[in-house]
């Protein structure tokens, strides 16, 4: 999309995450979970679960979807909308992989700071 | 008008492609002049693989004859490095001295093999897989005969390896991710790639990351180390892990450079006079290696050779495996996403799977393996961004498809072949239960009970023997319906574990291709029961797959409610010392840690410790001699025991004693759902045995063993499986027990919920009366903790999965500059 116009903050390695899971970036704004899918799209969320606090970052990654483990609530890792019957959503930072770097969208972090 | 002069650096595919679309518009356009590096002249570097197999020579491959460079006034030097370009003088100069002046200029220099920094990499025999050169080596170091190992199982790889193994040589494949080929293929795409270089004798190694080649005391290669100190011994080692955009000499003379040389959408570089093409190119933050996109430059460069406007927008590339035999093809873009639905067909019986991902009804993904006959109609239609909504129900099944039947759910078993066993207690396969249900005219499941045996005893084949009746019987039979383990199978967890054991699963990848799924990566339900299956029915074979494991598992602690972990070290039997009360009041007080509890199953939990300090605190619990209690597994957990016979007046027999020496056998194995023991010295019962998974009440006479009682979400006392009269006894037959429930039990159910399914009776029969059996159940669990029997902590302590306990990064600022 409009990736060349926004800034990115690099935060490491696409392979510092384990396929199928996820990694904590530590923000002064709260932790954020990054997935890495099976075929190594990145997306991420805040580590936070709407319903209990619970850290996604901690669930098992299916597809695009994680579940999180304290009480099996799933969610779309694209969006951030929970699927299934439960109601609510988690906010996404926009993420991104360059020459095997992870980046993070500045704009969405600087967002959650406020 | 003069002719202008055209120079092109390189002289591979791109340039010259790029030279036939020129002529074909303006054959008088520019003087040409093309210096290669190389002594030859322009052939097909796709075509190498088939002339290392040796299907193929050299001279079928060249593209341009010396002949076309004559008849199109191309001057062409071989053998000429260039070494100097003048920019301002507009000059072009190579190492052995040749100068030619140019009005517009290519950089076509390509790109260079990936050399991975090991020890050793220079040492004779060490071989990478890029030109002639390479496969001229290749065939050298062939006749000699050997192993070959190919580092990388990526495309150029499993070329070279399938080329190799036609040549003779023994090869093994070094791949450092799970799965093969993963750019291009999903999982289960590469895992049927995998299987079949087995088949062919490739030795085929994932996960496997090399750590140093070899000398053999002469400068040549002997083995390759890996970093698990595994030696293969290699006469050749050859690199295919990627190659890197050749820029070097475009940043030389100033141009902007990335990864690659950059270029705009018009491909010229910083230098308005000098174009960039093929793989030393970066557009837009992508380079290519695959010759598609490098023909779509051609173009362009072309037409803005001749003064047109043509714009380079990037590509979307297809990829097919050019190894004699595998059908495999793969598109576009397969991520996942929720905007995103895919479309599986997985044809078990003949080694099919076809995945199409779709975005607003168009295809923007493919991957193909084992038909690819539709790969370009699907590339098609991917690429002219075709509404596929019309046609969406039979897209899968291809061009020519019109109409079809849905899928048939009892496909699998009536894939298997007859000998496959369905009853695994009677020791039944699928021929016998098919003849004796023609033969007899069998039509109730009853019937086939009676005559075979099958699905007679613990019931779990009853599912297989159903749809075996179905397949046979036809529309005769109506199977009672089986619930799914879950929304990716039609399967319910009894048949999955059956099909496991009768055609050999032994990857969850390859549960999902055989037994159909219909998702291309299972969920969270079936994840990790797949994954128990395997690590229960495979003990040595099977590689663990912790991300399909719950986070309690992964991390070997107690996920809370906040966020933080608890810890219970194991406590053999429910006793303690003085040195271990000592040493978890010190990590109490070191780590802060906010609450000491006392757990049902006697043990000390410690609650409200970060994940970050999870492996300190294991190290200091392990200096004190603790292992991880497995609080956190599904597997054994605890034996609660009274003092016995040591110091109770009423105690008949050394109940700790037996439960420390329980607890020492079966910790670490893995079960379908939590198990609890306990062993009561007498029949006062202080240690709560008769409402334990499997509990021991000690008497006079021996041992008297129960089973299958629960105080949780049901409250239900044990049953008595038997006496024994012996502790030797009293171990062998609860271990039998606990492995006949780990090879039947579903994921996630009690032992009591197992032994009331399968019956309390037969549970007996098999333990208790059945020796033979009995004796069996115990040597398989024997074995399955010879891999079991790791203290998880003590490996985290040492490095293992560190990546779990520490952030990937701390953002300070957001940075938002």
């Amino acid at each position: 999309m409009n990736a060349e116009t926004r800034n990115w903050v690099e935060i490491g390695d696409l392979t510092d995450i384990p396929r199928e899971g996820a990694r904590v970036v530590k923000t002064k704004a709260g932790c954020i979970a990054v997935f890495r899918t099976v075929d190594d799209a990145v997306f991420a969320l805040d580590d936070r679960c709407p319903h209990k606090g619970g850290p996604l970052s901690q669930g098992i990654v299916h597809g695009t979807s994680v579940t999180c483990p304290l009480h099996n609530w799933v969610f779309d890792l694209s969006t951030g909308v929970a699927k299934g019957a439960d109601e609510g959503s988690v906010p996404v930072t926009a993420a991104r992989v360059e020459g095997g770097k992870v980046l993070l969208a500045a704009d969405d972090l600087a967002r959650r700071g406020e | 008008m003069t002719k202008q002069k055209l120079v092109i650096v390189g002289n591979g595919m791109a340039p010259g492609r790029m030279l036939e679309f020129l002529f074909d518009k303006d054959k008088d356009a520019y003087d040409v002049t093309i210096f290669n590096a190389e002594p030859r002249v322009n052939y097909n570097r796709l075509m190498l693989s088939p002339v290392l197999s040796g299907e193929k020579t050299y001279e079928d491959i060249i593209t341009h004859g010396d002949a076309w460079y004559a008849e199109n006034a191309v001057t062409l030097h071989k053998s000429a490095r260039v070494s100097e370009i003048d920019r301002e003088a507009k000059t072009v100069t190579s190492e052995n001295g040749i100068t030619a002046p140019y009005d517009k200029l290519v950089i076509a220099t390509g790109s260079n093999p990936f050399i991975i920094p090991l020890p050793g990499k220079d040492l004779d025999g060490v071989l990478t897989y890029r030109d002639l050169d390479d496969v001229e080596k290749m065939l050298a170091a062939a006749k000699r005969g050997g192993r070959a190992v190919v580092i990388g199982g990526g495309l150029l790889g499993l070329e070279a390896a399938a080329g190799l193994k036609m040549q003779g040589m023994e090869v093994t494949v070094l791949h450092l991710m799970p799965t093969l080929m993963e750019r291009q293929l999903d999982p289960s795409a590469g895992f049927l790639l995998e299987e079949e270089f087995k088949r062919r004798g490739i030795d085929v190694r994932t996960k496997a990351n090399s750590h140093e080649i070899v000398d053999d005391g002469t400068g040549k290669v002997r083995a390759i180390r890996l970093d698990d100190g595994t030696e293969i011994e290699a006469s050749i080692v050859v690199m295919a892990v990627g190659i890197r955009p050749s820029a070097d000499l475009a940043k030389a003379i100033g141009l902007e450079t990335n990864r690659g040389v950059l270029v705009g959408d018009d491909m010229r570089t910083s230098d308005p006079d000098i174009f960039a093409l093929g793989e030393c190119v970066e557009h837009q933050g992508m380079c290519y290696g695959l010759v598609a996109p490098l023909y779509e430059m051609a173009g362009v460069i072309a037409d803005n050779l001749l003064g047109e406007t043509s714009e380079y927008t990037g590509s979307v590339t297809a990829t097919k495996l050019k190894v004699t035999g595998v059908d495999l093809y793969s598109a576009g873009d397969f991520v996942e996403g929720d905007d995103r639905e895919e479309i599986v067909l997985r044809d078990a019986s003949a080694g099919v799977y076809k995945r199409l991902v779709l975005k607003d009804n168009k295809i923007i993904g493919a991957v193909l393996y084992g038909e690819t006959a539709d790969g370009p109609w699907f590339f098609d239609l991917l690429k002219k961004g075709t509404d596929v909504s019309e046609m969406r129900e039979t897209l899968i099944f291809g061009q020519a498809y019109q109409g079809g039947a849905p899928l048939d759910p009892t496909a699998a078993v009536a894939a298997l072949p007859d000998d496959a066993e369905i009853c695994g207690c009677n020791g039944i396969c699928k021929g016998k239960i098919v003849s004796a249900i023609k033969d007899k005219g069998l039509t109730t499941l009853d019937g086939v009970r009676a005559h075979t045996k099958a699905s007679a005893s613990c019931g779990t084949c009853t599912g297989l023997v159903e749809q075996l009746m179905q397949v046979t019987l036809g529309d005769a039979y109506n199977p009672a319906a089986v619930t799914p383990m879950c929304g990716c199978t039609h399967l319910g967890h009894d048949e999955v574990r059956r099909l496991i054991k009768s055609k050999e699963l032994k990857t969850i990848p390859s549960v999902m291709q055989e037994l159909e799924w219909t998702s291309s990566g299972g969920c969270a339900k079936c994840r990790p029961a797949l994954n128990y299956y395997l690590v229960s029915d495979w003990p040595d074979e099977y590689a663990d797959d912790y991300q399909s494991r719950f986070i309690n598992e992964r991390v070997h602690a107690n996920i809370q409610k906040d966020g933080t972990y608890s810890v219970v070290p194991r406590m053999w039997g429910g006793q303690t010392s003085s040195k271990e009360l000592r040493a978890i009041a010190d990590v109490v007080d070191k780590f802060n840690i906010p609450t000491v509890k006392v757990t049902g199953g006697q043990r000390i939990d410690m609650l409200g410790i970060k994940k970050d300090d999870l492996p300190a605190v294991w190290a200091d619990l392990g200096e004190a001699g603790f292992v991880s209690g497995h609080a956190y597994a599904k597997g054994l957990r605890t034996v609660k025991t009274c003092v016995g016979s040591d110091w109770c007046r009423f105690g008949t027999q050394d109940s700790t004693g037996l439960g420390v020496r329980l607890e020492k056998f079966m910790w670490g194995s893995w079960t379908p759902a939590k198990v609890k023991l306990a062993v009561s010295g007498c029949p006062r019962n202080c240690a709560e045995a008769t409402c334990k998974d499997v509990g021991v009440i000690c008497v006079d006479s021996g041992f008297e063993i129960h089973f299958a009682g629960a105080a949780g979400l049901d409250i239900k006392g044990t049953e008595v499986l038997g006496l024994v009269k012996t502790e030797d006894e009293a171990l062998e037959y609860i271990v039998a027990l606990v492995q006949m429930y780990r090879e039947q039990g579903r994921y996630l159910e009690r032992i009591y919920k197992w032994a009331k399914r399968v019956g309390y009776d037969e549970v007996r029969q098999q333990i208790m009366e059945d020796a033979e059996k009995r004796k069996a159940y115990f040597d398989r669990f024997v074995f399955s903790q010879k891999f079991a029997q790791v203290d998880p902590w003590t490996e985290r302590v040492s490095g293992k999965d560190k990546h779990e306990f520490r952030p990937m990064a701390v953002l300070q600022a957001e940075a938002a500059e």
